[in-house]
């Protein structure tokens, strides 16, 4: 199925939020995540199933002001 | 000295981590200030994640998440809600930004936001304007501490409404204060600390600076005097000079 990942359009064979950024080497305990624009703790992310089209934003630790 | 949601600094300096030319600047920056609080943010994770979360944990700080960049409520609230999960805080500066060029904030969405993170266990950091009906909308919605900007984000221009920002604090003595934003020399911070605010968090005056770790001491060297100042009941300026040697005992030398 192909989802967008971080603003780019991938095709991936996982169907749940914890395995595809298993998929796609996400360091899964050290970014969180949000499905189309909601948050997904890191609690539910392996019973959180995607569907085509499906936005998933995986976010890091970053410098700020 | 201010509480921030339970939590008493040594510090009244709050500094950011972006815009330096290296990590190692960063580090020593923070070591020249003393700063108790390091504003971080969330981005699109692309490697290199792990390295900065180590930077800024080994500065032995607390951690202040931003929502730098949102210009929705939902934006907002999301963008905490998984800086909770990834730094492990409750605190968030919250940034609903409202207009492009200056960076004011929004404050329709911010209240929203505020109260809406409130409600949801959160103790928020209002990034806010020096506006009084704003700081009690923010107070009602939960906010237990108001950073009102200096002047818009970056600009270096200091203090641009002294007698907004001078107001506000007058009108809400209780409520821990920090000045965010638009500080771009000590003598500002120095100034803001003289009106009573209680901290203040800065960035790119430090970070942009020649020297960051010779700008951030200066900083800190500035708002502890402004503090001890502050706290020793300054006079009241007058318009007429009165002498302060005595008169009484001059000679008669006419």
């Amino acid at each position: 199925m192909r989802i967008e990942i971080n603003g780019t359009s991938q095709e991936v064979e996982a169907d749940t939020l914890d395995a595809v950024l298993e998929e796609l080497g996400h360091p899964r305990e050290s970014v969180a995540t949000a499905l189309n624009g909601e948050f997904v703790p890191r609690g539910e992310r392996g019973d959180t199933r995607l569907r085509e089209g499906d936005r998933v934003e995986v976010l890091a630790p970053m410098k700020g002001g | 000295m201010a509480e921030f949601y339970g939590v008493t600094l040594d510090s009244p300096m709050m500094l950011g981590t972006a815009q330096y030319p290296s990590p190692k600047v960063l580090a020593d920056a923070f070591a020249a200030s003393g700063a108790g609080v390091a504003t971080v943010s969330l981005r699109r994770e692309a490697g290199g994640g792990q390295d900065f979360r180590a930077l800024i944990e080994g500065l032995g700080v607390h951690i202040l998440p931003n929502t730098a960049g949102c210009h929705s409520v939902k934006e907002a609230v999301t963008t905490a809600q998984m800086a909770r999960e990834l730094f492990g805080t409750d605190w968030i500066k919250l940034e609903v930004i409202g207009h492009a060029d200056t960076l004011q904030p929004d404050p329709f969405g911010l209240v929203e936001a505020a109260r809406i993170l409130c409600s949801e266990g959160f103790e928020v950091f209002p990034y806010t304007t020096e506006d009084l009906v704003l700081a009690e909308r923010l107070l009602q919605a939960g906010c237990e501490v108001l950073m009102p900007w200096g002047a818009p984000i970056g600009t270096g221009l200091g203090l641009n409404n002294r007698y907004g920002l001078r107001s506000l604090r007058a009108q809400f003595p209780e409520v821990a204060m920090v000045i965010d934003a638009g500080l771009g020399m000590p003598s500002q911070a120095a100034e803001a600390m003289e009106m009573g605010y209680d901290a203040i968090l800065l960035n790119t005056a430090v970070a942009q600076a020649g020297d960051p770790a010779a700008m951030a001491r200066a900083f800190a060297m500035a708002a502890e005097a402004g503090r001890l100042a502050r706290g020793a009941d300054p006079m009241a300026p007058r318009d007429m000079a009165a002498p302060s040697t005595p008169l009484i005992g001059k000679a008669w030398l006419e």
